[in-house]
């Protein structure tokens, strides 16, 4: 059958959906959360290449470059930090990272 | 035609599949091998669509620069192979029927979304114009789009700071040159005369 | 000049007031004396001008209210009634003053005393020389602050505390009413001069008005009601628990006040509103009846007080009683009389006894004294003088008046003129027996005192005992001066209608009822020889055996208790309750506090959504986006089907 916009756009769903489990249904360390971040940037970028594809405008794929820059610098900077975090802490243990208790 | 549905359905199904895996594996290292194929998967999808462009910067940028930062980060840190914990149960109910929920309802709306009859008809084809996808965009992003190119490499610049500013760190007991105190030494403060008598030293 | 009179003592009390403190206490002494003591004789100058030249004078100050038909202002009325009271005003709180230089010598606060005095003296004027009836509750309210501030002089004492709040506290019953009376007049007259009131009285005569539901007679409800401040300003039965109390101040503000000036404000503006009484004939009728039930009631309690000055602020509570019996019946102008020469005996007799516990160091209880005629000779002539008076031996100007007050009683020929004439003619003899019991515990027989207290008692010094000379001059000899003017066949001329003059009586009063007051001086003395100085142990069997009555007597026939009971106690838990229940647990309940917990419980389970794990938070979100997309699914902006 044809592929349509709504399988990519499907798709795109999914891993977002698989994103989003993976940022609380983990226990085990913070550079899960950051990759499940990565995730749903990609299938965000899936559904603006897929519409930018049928519908034939190019804005879409820039669209989908400046997120892809935004994403990679977002990677850095939270890399940098869980490093940080690590030297001072010792540990990423998602469970013990709870300085924000109100 | 066979062909791209296949080449779709296998590149999606693998990249759901690897989306899954990196959620679900204990080792972090495994998990970044996951992502790397996801995103692998990912970028054939794109050529798919057409954005052969922008496959390949996926795959350079992402993959090759974010993807090995996250395997250096994890390598660094040191972390146990922490089991998975109970809470993962606790919550895998109540999450996973968010999750579904949410799903269910991304897919009601495409699916039930009704394209424009001219769009839906046709299959993703590249623009009219006969330049590659490379050129095309170029054209656009240099020109329209310039102020928001030139925005995207400032958050880059910034983030490249920030993160320098993070994680650099002055160790205090490294021995440093500072190359300007070098060059400003005068004789005054570096040389002393002094008398001394043959046979006593200075004392 | 008049200005002079009215002013001199506000500047002294301003000076005494304000810059007591930077100068020495004898500066705020001698000016704010001085000031008071020049007014004396201007004062009697204007009762020469007004009584007997016949001028009167009427000096606006300025506009006061301008507030449609209110139309009031601050002006000085000065005729007889008003040069009798200057007189009276001037010249006893001008001795007063002399007297206090020596009286509060070891006093620190004396530049504040002296202030409050002049300050009193100020409005005490204010109050008589007033020409409308809101200027009159001025100064009726400027006495009753004043005396609030002076019996409450010493306050580090509770007791005085208590006496002060308890004096104003009563005299704000009475202005209440007074204020309606207020209230009234002008309801009915559109003015609260006096002028235009008297002369559109008779007018009124008849007319009713609305009163809690009920029509009554409109000039006898404003007498009523603005008697009812003379009740409580003159300490008449009823509203009379606050006078014995006062006795906590300083001996001079006894004398001065409570003797003298403000106790008799009520007898003043009875007189002064005479006009209105006299056509008011029920309300005259309860002015005797209240007048003569004081006058007994106070003088069967003075008869067992132990406290000297309490005998004397029975006995002057007694005194305002025969003041307002003869205004009731008519004779004003003997009610006036009697006023007159009563401030100087009762204030020769406050100011005697002052110089009686100076002596003995502060002691008041006439238990602990006696045998004091040898050491203290010219302080028991002085107090004998105004005995003499009080009591009513003749040609002394108590007797005078009180006789003429009695025969008035009588002479009214009406069922409240016999029930006042019965009433004062027995409190004459009560009167006698107490005063004559002050003098013989006080200065005769056995000495009760310590030894070295009686060694030390001294004479005052001059500064207290030349008031007490020109006192004693003035409680024997003005009533013979002046008996004339006041009460005799030159009334009409003398008073020129400032109050309503009657000339001769109406009726024969029998050579019996004549003599009645001497005998009746002569009964106490008697009586009071025999318990005392013959037979000191009969007054002790009898409290023994009557013991009821005694008791009865002694706590001023148990109306503090009543008080306390009925009105006292009520209004406390009624405030405690207010203040506790309805203020702390309620207002403050719902309020401030409640509001304050509210939040505290409210945040500390909010806290609990601050859990500190960012997958919560994420979580939370998702939750969130969830929702909001079910909501557009369903309900928001419909896409195009």
């Amino acid at each position: 059958m044809t592929i349509g916009l709504s399988h990519y756009l499907t798709v795109a769903a999914i891993l977002f959906t698989f994103g989003i489990f993976g940022i609380f249904l983990n226990r085990k360390n913070v550079i899960v959360i950051l990759m499940s971040v990565e995730l749903m940037l990609l299938a965000v970028n899936l559904n603006l290449i897929a519409f930018s594809a049928f519908h034939h405008d190019l804005v879409g794929q820039v669209f989908a470059l400046i997120v892809l820059t935004v994403a990679a610098a977002e990677a850095a900077i939270g890399l940098a930090i869980v490093g940080v975090y690590f030297r001072n802490r010792g540990t990423i243990d998602v469970t013990e990272i709870d300085l924000l208790k109100g | 035609m066979l062909l791209t549905t296949l080449f779709f359905y296998l590149f999606a199904g693998i990249c759901v599949a690897s989306a899954f895996m990196v959620i679900a594996v204990k080792n972090p290292v495994h998990a970044v091998l996951f992502l790397i194929l996801a995103f692998f998967n990912a970028a054939g999808l794109f050529v798919l669509l057409g954005a052969e462009f922008l496959a390949m910067i996926l795959v350079v940028v992402y993959v090759g620069a974010v993807m090995v930062l996250f395997l250096f980060v994890v390598m660094m840190l040191d972390v146990d192979f922490a089991e998975l914990r109970a809470g993962f149960l606790k919550y895998l109910p109540i999450g996973a029927t968010i999750g579904i929920v949410l799903l269910i309802e991304l897919v009601f709306i495409l699916v039930a979304w009704v394209t424009a009859p001219e769009i839906a008809a046709q299959a993703p084809t590249p623009p009219a114009s006969q330049v590659s996808n490379t050129a095309a965009l170029g054209q656009i992003l240099y020109t329209k789009y310039v102020y928001l190119f030139e925005a995207a490499g400032m958050i880059l610049l910034v983030a490249m700071i920030g993160a320098i500013v993070l994680t650099l760190q002055h160790k205090r007991d490294i021995k440093r040159q500072s190359v300007a105190r070098q060059v400003a030494r005068t004789r005054e403060r570096s040389v002393e005369v002094v008398e001394v008598e043959t046979g006593r030293g200075l004392s | 000049m008049y200005l002079a009179i009215v002013f001199f003592p506000l500047i002294g009390a301003i000076f005494a007031g304000f810059f007591g403190r930077l100068v020495d206490a004898r500066a705020s002494e001698v000016i704010t004396t001085s000031l008071v003591l020049i007014t004396v004789p201007l004062a009697w100058f204007a009762l020469y001008q007004t009584g007997v030249e016949g001028h009167e004078a009427r000096i606006e100050l300025l506009r006061f209210i301008d507030s449609g038909a209110l139309q009031t202002s601050w002006a000085i009325r000065i005729d007889t009634l008003t040069a009798v009271m200057l007189v009276v005003v001037t010249t006893v709180s001008g001795l007063v003053h002399l007297y206090s230089i020596g009286y509060m010598a070891d006093d620190d606060s004396r530049p504040r005393f002296f202030a409050y005095l002049s300050l009193f003296t100020f409005a005490m004027l204010a109050l008589v020389t007033s020409d409308n009836l809101l200027q009159l509750y001025f100064g009726w309210e400027g006495v009753g602050l004043m005396s609030y501030l002076l019996i409450g002089f010493w306050y580090h004492r509770p007791s005085a505390n208590a006496a002060a709040i308890k004096a104003f506290i009563v005299n704000r019953v009475g202005d209440f009413g007074f204020v309606l009376g207020i209230f009234a007049t002008f309801t009915v007259f559109n003015s609260l001069q006096y002028d235009p009131v008297f002369a559109s009285a008779p007018e009124q005569v008849g007319k009713t008005m609305q009163f809690l539901g009920m029509q009554v007679d409109v000039l006898t409800l404003i007498c009523l009601l603005l008697f009812m401040g003379a009740m409580g300003k003159s300490a008449q039965f009823l509203l009379h628990t606050w006078l014995p109390d006062a006795m906590e101040g300083p001996t001079p503000v006894s004398a001065l006040i409570h003797a003298a000036t403000m106790v008799t404000a009520g007898v003043f503006m009875v007189a002064r509103l005479s006009p209105l009484f006299e056509l008011a004939p029920i309300a005259l009728g309860f002015v005797t009846f209240i007048g003569a039930t004081t006058a007994f009631f106070a003088a069967t309690v003075g008869l067992v007080q132990n406290d000297i000055k309490r005998v004397v602020a029975y006995s002057t509570c007694s005194q305002l009683g025969y003041m307002f019996v003869a205004e009731g019946v008519g004779a004003f102008g003997t009610g006036i009389f009697h006023l007159f020469t009563h401030a100087f005996f009762k204030a020769l007799l406050f100011l005697g006894s002052g110089a009686v516990i100076i002596a003995l160091h502060h002691e008041q209880d006439m238990r602990r004294m006696g045998a004091l005629r040898k050491v203290l000779p010219f302080t028991w002539a002085m107090m004998l003088i105004g005995t003499l008076s009080l009591t009513g031996f003749p040609f002394t100007s108590g007797s005078v008046s009180k006789d003429a007050i009695i025969e008035a009683a009588y002479a009214a020929d009406s069922p409240m003129g016999m029930y006042g004439f019965v009433l004062t003619a027995i409190a004459a003899v009560l009167t006698s027996f107490y005063s004559w019991r002050l003098m013989f515990l006080t200065f005769e027989g056995k000495p009760r005192e310590k030894a070295d207290v009686l060694a030390h008692a001294h004479e005052p010094p001059w500064t207290m005992g030349l008031p007490l000379i020109l006192l004693a001059l003035g409680s024997l000899l003005a009533g013979a001066i002046f008996m004339h003017f006041f009460i005799g066949s030159d009334q009409t001329e003398f008073w020129r209608g400032s109050l309503v003059t009657h000339g001769e009586a109406h009726r024969e009063v029998p050579i019996m009822v004549m003599f009645l007051p001497t005998l009746a001086m002569a009964a106490g003395f008697a009586v009071a020889w025999y318990f005392y100085i013959t037979n000191p142990l009969v007054p002790f069997g009898l409290a023994k055996r009557f013991r009821g009555a005694y008791q009865f007597l002694l706590n001023a026939w148990y109306f503090d208790a009543l008080y306390d009971f009925l009105f006292v106690r009520p209004a406390k838990r009624l405030g405690r309750f207010l203040w506790k229940t309805g203020d702390g647990t309620i207002i403050d309940g719902i309020g401030p506090d409640g509001v304050a917990a509210r939040v505290i419980d409210i945040t500390n389970r909010v806290i609990r959504l601050q859990t500190g794990y960012i997958y919560h938070y994420a979580f939370v979100m998702l939750i969130g986006a969830a929702l909001l997309i079910t909501y557009f699914i369903f309900a928001g902006g419909g896409l195009p089907r």
